[in-house]
């Protein structure tokens, strides 16, 4: 189902997921969370701006408990756990974090 | 934990020409999920997986050689090169990429768990497993 | 002109290249492509092969595909040539047929 962002309209696949991982900009995580009645914090962009860099530098998207360790040694152990990030991202932080980030779903992620 | 199994992924095809090198790769990434002990060899054409540089530009096929270097954090703890499959295609440990581990509780640290091993050592290895898994 | 040959399979995993050096006519045309640019790195067990050719033959290799596998030209065989996809469609055109060793 196609999403409109900034008066564009970006092909997702059927879970959600953008088709072309360069169509991303700030505003479709904005949308995609607005869908979900979710409002966008700070603690949010956090997690959403460390998956664009996990994948830009290795080319996926890290399963979820790869996120938490990484997570936990680069932004401090309190938040380096599933309660503080299913907190955020009450769908999952592996697939929702990287829905609104425009990345792939995770390999291995069901 | 003694009931964890050792887990060999095999691998000996190179990269892009054939699916195997990544479907190989993906089967690790979710191995790692099962929390078994997990190594990787790479023999024949598949040492050229691991050689640094790859620019898939193009070829209009994504490059996944950048994935490897996060191995380590999917529970991968030893990754094995055959010595003379890297001699006969006139490759050195200095071509291939470098891939840390990081013990995340303990700190431990291991600057690069790639290592060039001979015949011997891999055959070894290999009887050693309980599982290997070939791509 | 003669003719074309292709190989695109590596030369330590199928006999692809060696076939197609053992039946192709001198003055042809090879090129490598995908897993056969292997073929054209020198210092390899399978450089002799290719080295050996280029007496009356004349060896290319696509150079995406020899990218692509993060290898660099000054790996290169000394006398292979290398081409872009619009090289090889000249090749192509400059060749009575070709004929690929899959």
């Amino acid at each position: 189902m196609p999403i409109e962002v900034n008066g564009k309209t970006l092909e997702t696949d059927e879970e959600g997921y953008l088709v072309n991982l360069d169509d991303w900009e700030p505003a479709v995580a904005e949308v995609m969370a607005k869908e979900d009645d979710l409002e966008l914090t700070d603690e949010h962009w956090e997690i959403i701006n460390f998956l664009r860099e996990y994948y830009e530098e290795y080319q996926i998207a890290p399963a979820v408990r790869v996120l938490t360790k990484a997570v936990g040694k680069r932004l401090g152990k309190e938040k380096g756990n599933s309660k503080y990030l299913y907190g955020l991202f009450p769908y999952g932080p592996g697939k929702q974090a990287c829905r609104y980030a425009g990345l792939p779903k995770p390999t291995g992620c069901v | 934990m003694s009931d964890k199994k050792q887990f060999m992924f095999l691998n000996r095809r190179a990269p892009y020409g054939t699916i195997y090198a990544w479907e190989s790769l993906e089967v690790v990434l979710i191995a790692a999920a099962f929390e078994q002990a997990v190594s990787l060899a790479f023999v024949d054409d598949g040492v050229y997986q691991l050689v640094t540089g790859q620019d898939t530009s193009g070829i209009g096929m994504k490059n996944f050689s950048p994935t490897y270097k996060t191995l380590g954090d999917y529970e991968v703890r030893h990754i094995y090169v055959d010595k003379d499959s890297l001699e006969s295609r006139g490759l050195t440990q200095d071509d291939l990429q470098v891939v840390p581990w990081e013990d995340w509780e303990t700190e431990e640290t291991v600057d690069n768990i790639v290592e060039v091993v001979d015949s011997a050592k891999l055959a070894e290895l290999l009887e050693a497993s309980d599982v290997v898994f070939s791509f | 002109m003669s003719d074309l040959h292709t190989v695109n399979k590596s030369p330590f995993e199928r006999p692809s290249l060696d076939t197609c050096l053992r039946l192709s006519k001198p003055g042809s045309s090879i090129l490598l492509y995908e897993d056969g640019v292997y073929a054209a790195v020198a210092g390899t067990a399978a450089s002799d092969k290719v080295s050996g050719a280029l007496a009356d033959k004349k060896v290319y290799v696509l150079e995406p595909d020899f990218k692509a596998r993060g290898l660099k030209a000054d790996r290169l065989i000394e006398g292979v040539e290398m081409v872009d996809y619009a090289g090889f469609v000249d090749l192509v055109d400059a060749c009575d047929k070709v004929q690929a060793w899959v």
